[in-house]
């Protein structure tokens, strides 16, 4: 391709509705992390509109890298049973990166995956995809979880760039037994800061 | 109807005999008139930042009031910039991959996968995903889902009081081709009602899940059929307030795609928008 053609017009985006659900959501979706991983963590919160009311029909995934800031390229997020046409859920042992989740009727969501290492000038984070109905564009985020090291929070190139009391919007709260809380407010003061990539 | 609890804000909620709140304001339903003169004021504000000369809008704006489910869902300050030029590790340049023990061969036939055959009017759609720059994207994840040919999702908040039909579930996934290309069979869906407005429509559609290399072009969408005559009363399509672009929602029939006496043959291409790694394609 050179560089001269013209890039080809997208097509465009399209709210995922409120029926996705028999169709996108899939057992183990939420579990990521290889069985009894020791670097497993869970990151949850609820997802929030305008009006602080939760979001009970918003869809999030999440990407990011193995422990060591390997980006996998690994499938087997979503293993089908050829038997009876079902899912099998993942092996329990390969790590694919990839995490799906529903928020329930409280616009909660929890996900086991494995605590992202860092890469290049990042701190560790893993991307976040939200989509909902009403939502007529995806939206881009990113999860901070903190490695009790201050320094690379500070050094990463985008929390570096936000005012502070918009970068608080993208860093999960450390809690018990390796949780970590993050909420989405997808409008309002305290809205999360979204992402857009060129 | 489908749609009822969520689609459903909640001053319509409120059945007419129940008393309102004293300081709510009394809201009456709005009609179709009244969302078609927004979806008329949406366009002529885009079309005059058009003639302004403002670049063409590819994607719905996040706030566009005629789907009224959008107005306390929208962000409303503006998206930071990542220029991934600058940032070549970004975890969003690369994608999840998925593979053989991801999809069955009988997922991409909607038609298939109960004992018996479902109602309708058996389609096939194929078509192309690619990258802005035209190249195939291989080996990724298609998902679809839609309602059955009578407009009835099989999911239990639809409640619309149309059939459901027990040989049709209305899900597939598949992954591309080498050339990117991919191919479903199904039963083309019925046009449904919601409840954004009174008497709101929905023409008939597939939602489409896809993937791209790199996670910056995640795309969920909707496929249209060509000459639905409800397509102007419908403020989900009209979101896309650029014509050219709406039009890309909408698949082609090709007859050479339909085959003689078993299905009708509709072609719809996929564009990724998001910018990809392409250091990585060119090394492969
Ligand atoms: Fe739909």
């Amino acid at each position: 391709m050179s560089p001269q053609t013209p890039p080809t017009p997208p097509t465009p985006s399209h709210t995922i509705g409120p029926f996705y659900g028999y169709a996108l959501p899939f057992p183990g979706g939420p579990d990521a992390a290889p069985h009894a991983h020791p670097d497993t963590i869970t990151v949850h919160g609820r997802v929030l509109d305008g009006a602080g009311a939760p979001v009970p029909d918003a869809l999030l995934e999440f990407w990011g890298p193995d422990a060591e800031g390997q980006l996998p390229q690994q499938g087997g997020s979503l293993r089908r049973d050829p038997v009876t046409g079902g899912f099998l859920g993942r092996n329990g042992v390969d790590f694919t990166g990839f995490v799906r989740v529903a928020t329930d009727a409280d616009g909660h969501w929890a996900i086991r995956t494995l605590r992202p290492g860092a890469r290049g000038g990042h701190a560790p984070h893993l991307s976040v995809c939200v989509f909902a109905r009403g939502l007529t564009h995806h939206l881009f985020t990113r999860v901070y979880v903190p490695n009790g090291d201050p320094a690379s929070a500070a050094a990463d190139p985008l929390l570096a760039a936000l005012p502070p009391e918009r970068r608080t919007t993208l860093i999960a709260t450390p809690g018990p037994h390796a949780t970590h809380r993050f909420d989405l407010r997808l409008q309002g003061p305290d809205e999360t800061v979204f992402l857009e990539f060129s | 109807m489908p749609e009822v609890t969520p689609e459903t804000p909640p001053e319509t909620t409120r059945s007419p005999a129940a008393p309102l709140p004293e300081q709510a304001p009394v809201q009456r339903e709005l009609t179709q008139a009244d969302i078609d003169r927004q979806i008329a004021r949406e366009r002529q504000a885009y079309e005059k930042d058009l003639a302004g000369g403002a670049e063409p809008r590819h994607h719905p704006p996040r706030d566009y009031a005629p789907y009224r489910s959008s107005i306390l869902r929208h962000p409303t300050q503006p998206p930071v910039a990542i220029d991934t030029r600058l940032d070549p590790e970004a975890v969003e340049l690369s994608s999840p991959a998925f593979g053989r023990t991801d999809v069955t061969e009988l997922d991409s036939d909607l038609t298939r996968q109960h004992q018996g055959e479902p109602l309708g009017e058996r389609i096939t759609v194929s078509g192309r995903l690619l990258d802005r720059d035209g190249r195939p994207v291989r080996g990724q994840l298609i998902e679809l889902w839609q309602a059955n040919a009578s407009g009835r999702y099989a999911h239990q908040r639809d409640q619309h009081p149309a059939p459901l039909d027990p040989n049709f579930t209305g899900v597939g996934r598949v992954l591309t081709g080498d050339d990117g290309s991919y191919s479903f069979t199904t039963v083309k869906p019925g046009a449904y009602p919601w409840r954004n407005h009174a008497n709101a429509w929905r023409p008939a559609h597939i939602h489409f899940s896809l993937f791209g290399t790199a996670f910056t072009q995640r795309l969920v969408t909707q496929m249209y059929f060509p000459g639905d005559p409800l397509f102007a009363y419908d403020p989900i399509l009209q979101s896309v307030t650029d014509e050219a672009a709406r039009a890309r929602l909408v698949a082609a029939y090709d007859h050479d795609l339909s085959r003689p006496e078993w299905s009708l043959g509709y072609r719809w291409d996929i564009v990724l928008d998001g910018p990809a790694a392409t250091w990585i394609e060119e090394g492969r």
